[in-house]
């Protein structure tokens, strides 16, 4: 049995003629420890399909299971890191760990409970930033916090919606590999989305595109990533692997694209059957 | 230092003295005398103009009670008024001296019998009047908050009960605290019975009608604040799965804090408005009463010394704003929007 399993999952909004449906027939089996990437243009329902697995959307049609448990609602087994990280600007970085921590291990005792905390504060390099708001924060920083708030959780399985995307490509990268780092001590089971290929080549056990279609996007065939781990992005360009790997999956959407444009044009536009009047005539 | 009594002064809205600060520090002289002026001086020129034009106008109009004020006369019953205070208080003293001797004579005269102390019977002063009107204004806009706060937070999270109450928002908003003033004089009156000396009837009504009229501006501010909150926190409260009380405390009323004392200012500023005309119109102790009193009076003093009540009206609204303002920054720290 698959760790966390979705079955024909669907997902539409709006309602009568307005309906948009995002995500039709959505099939995927995630293992205990993998780290599975999703990978897709934007717009394409990826941050639905977050949602859905978090619990913070219901499916309209299909089920999505954890450990072969339906899920109905969200909860802290499994741990969002939003895509705009979702700090509460009013709490310091350790007042948004503590928050998690202190409701979900209230039976704990105090001392406890501020090492935990203190533990992820300083596994995201954040010590020094303890009592800082997030407002004084750079956006990498910010980022950390919400994955200490997130791992502190102690969550079975992780869900991150474009963790990324919003930083600058340096600190893009630095934060690539300490994700990396923190999942290979930590081999929690992680659903990451993105739209970066070399960050779903960096990190990933198994990319999975999602294909996008008219009436609704699906998931295409998966790529395994078989780097050997720790991966190191600057040896990327001389190997083999990674070379063919990124030239598969690009050529992959690559194709959808010009097949989307195929269908797109494909319409034909029936001009009026009208004769121009000459008015010399 | 200099730094952080700039940043103390610009929270509580005294904006107007930082270039004065930062002269005695010696920064940047032009530089400072100039905003200065920009401040502090064209202020004084707008007081200035704003007095001659007064002190021009004001003796030119005749009434039943004589001439309408000017600045001048006014500044006398200012000075009179605070005389009138030093006086009573002394009188109050010395009653205070004569009535305890009187008590313990009785006392030791007759050691049964229980002797009361007799309550001084002079006029509530001016200041009397000021601290009454504030203690009233207090008491009413607080009744509202307790109710609009808890009901605007509940509101804010459910539409349906939000959409329940709005018709009933919509019709009583709108309403003059002279509509509610008759209703709550006689309910008041049928229900509070047996009234105590510490707790006076008319002091009820005042209070009552202020937060009728108070509670609307925070109800509905804090149900905007609390409907528009972030949804990324509220799925924050979501996955965490907090129990009620924790996901209003922790994440609602910090988030929807800025709105809500959005609110409560707006309600301060309509209760001490609603106080004033409440008072004089139903001679209530208070500022309003000073007013009504003085107008009944009418003596040639009486104008002027409506304009020192009207002067203190303003001021004191003022203050109280300047009060909400303060706090409103304060809480509204860390939100990204203010300071930070």
């Amino acid at each position: 049995m698959a760790f966390l399993e979705l079955k024909n999952v669907s997902k539409g909004f709006g309602e009568g003629a307005k309906r948009v449906s995002v995500l039709k027939d959505i099939d995927l089996c995630v293992e205990e420890g993998e780290f599975v990437v999703i990978l897709g243009f934007s717009g394409t329902g990826k941050t639905t399909l977050i949602s859905l697995i978090a619990g913070l959307l219901a499916a309209d049609q299909g089920e999505i299971l954890l450990k072969g448990k339906p899920i109905v609602e969200p909860g802290p087994d499994r741990g969002v890191i939003f895509q705009n990280y979702a700090l509460l600007p009013w709490l310091t970085v350790y007042g948004n760990v503590a928050l998690a921590v202190n409701y979900l291990f209230r039976d704990w005792p105090e001392e406890k409970r501020r090492q935990h905390i203190e533990k992820y504060i300083e596994m995201v390099h954040l010590t020094p930033a303890t009592l800082k708001r997030p407002a004084e924060l750079s956006g990498g920083m910010r980022q950390r916090v919400s994955v200490a708030r997130t791992l502190a959780m102690n969550p079975e399985i992780l869900l991150m919606d474009e963790p990324l995307s919003a930083l600058d490509a340096l600190t893009r990268g630095t934060l690539q590999g300490e994700i990396e780092k923190i999942w290979e001590e930590n081999r929690k089971t992680v659903v990451l989305i993105t739209n970066d290929i070399d960050e779903a080549i960096l990190l990933a056990d198994r990319i999975i595109p999602l294909k996008p279609e008219a009436e609704g996007a699906s998931l295409g065939p998966a790529f395994d990533v078989r780097l050997p781990r720790p991966r190191d992005k600057d040896n990327f360009n001389h190997d083999a692997e990674y070379r063919r790997l990124r030239t598969e999956i690009t050529r992959y959407f690559l194709e959808l694209q010009s097949l989307r444009r195929v269908e797109q044009t494909a319409e034909t536009i029936v001009l009026p059957e009208l004769k121009p009047v000459s008015l010399a005539g | 230092m200099t730094e952080k009594i700039i940043g103390v002064m610009r929270i509580a809205g005294f904006n107007v003295f930082v270039p004065v600060i930062r002269l005695i520090q010696g920064e940047n002289r032009d530089e400072q005398l100039k905003l200065l002026w920009r401040t502090i001086g064209i202020q004084g020129v707008t007081l200035g103009v704003f007095l001659g034009l007064w002190a021009l106008i004001a003796p030119q109009i005749k009434t039943n009670l004589g001439q309408v004020p000017g600045p001048a006369q006014v500044w006398e019953q200012i000075q009179s008024l605070s005389l009138e205070y030093r006086m009573e208080t002394k009188n109050r003293k010395a009653f205070a001296v004569t009535e305890k001797a009187r008590v313990e004579q009785k006392r030791a005269e007759n050691p049964g019998l229980e002797v009361k102390m007799r309550r001084y019977s002079g006029r509530p002063t001016f200041l009397d009047q000021i601290f009454t009107s504030l203690v009233t204004v207090f008491t009413g806009f607080l009744l509202a908050s307790l109710v609009a706060i808890p009901l605007g937070v509940l509101c804010g999270l459910n539409r349906t009960l939000m959409s329940a109450l709005n018709p009933l928002i919509q019709v009583f908003k709108p309403v003059s605290p002279v509509a509610w003033l008759p209703i709550v004089t006689m309910v008041v009156s049928a229900v509070y019975t047996v009234p105590q000396p510490w707790l006076e009837k008319a002091f009820i009504i005042s209070a009552i009608t202020v937060s009728l009229c108070a509670i609307w501006p925070s109800l509905i501010n804090t149900a905007l604040g609390v409907a528009s909150i972030d949804k990324d926190y509220i799925n924050v409260a979501r996955v965490l799965k907090l129990k009620f009380s924790t996901k209003i405390f922790k994440i609602v009323l910090p988030a929807a804090l800025p709105y809500i004392f959005t609110g409560l200012r707006i309600s301060l500023g309509v209760g001490w408005m609603v106080l004033i005309a409440a008072e004089l119109l139903s001679q209530n102790p208070g500022l309003g009463k000073f007013v009504w009193d003085e107008f009944q009076n009418g003596s040639s003093q009486s104008l002027a010394r409506i304009m020192v009540a009207i002067f203190t009206i303003g001021l004191i609204g003022f203050i109280l704003d300047r009060i909400m303002v303060t706090l409103h920054k304060w809480v509204s720290f860390g939100h990204g929007t203010a300071g930070a």
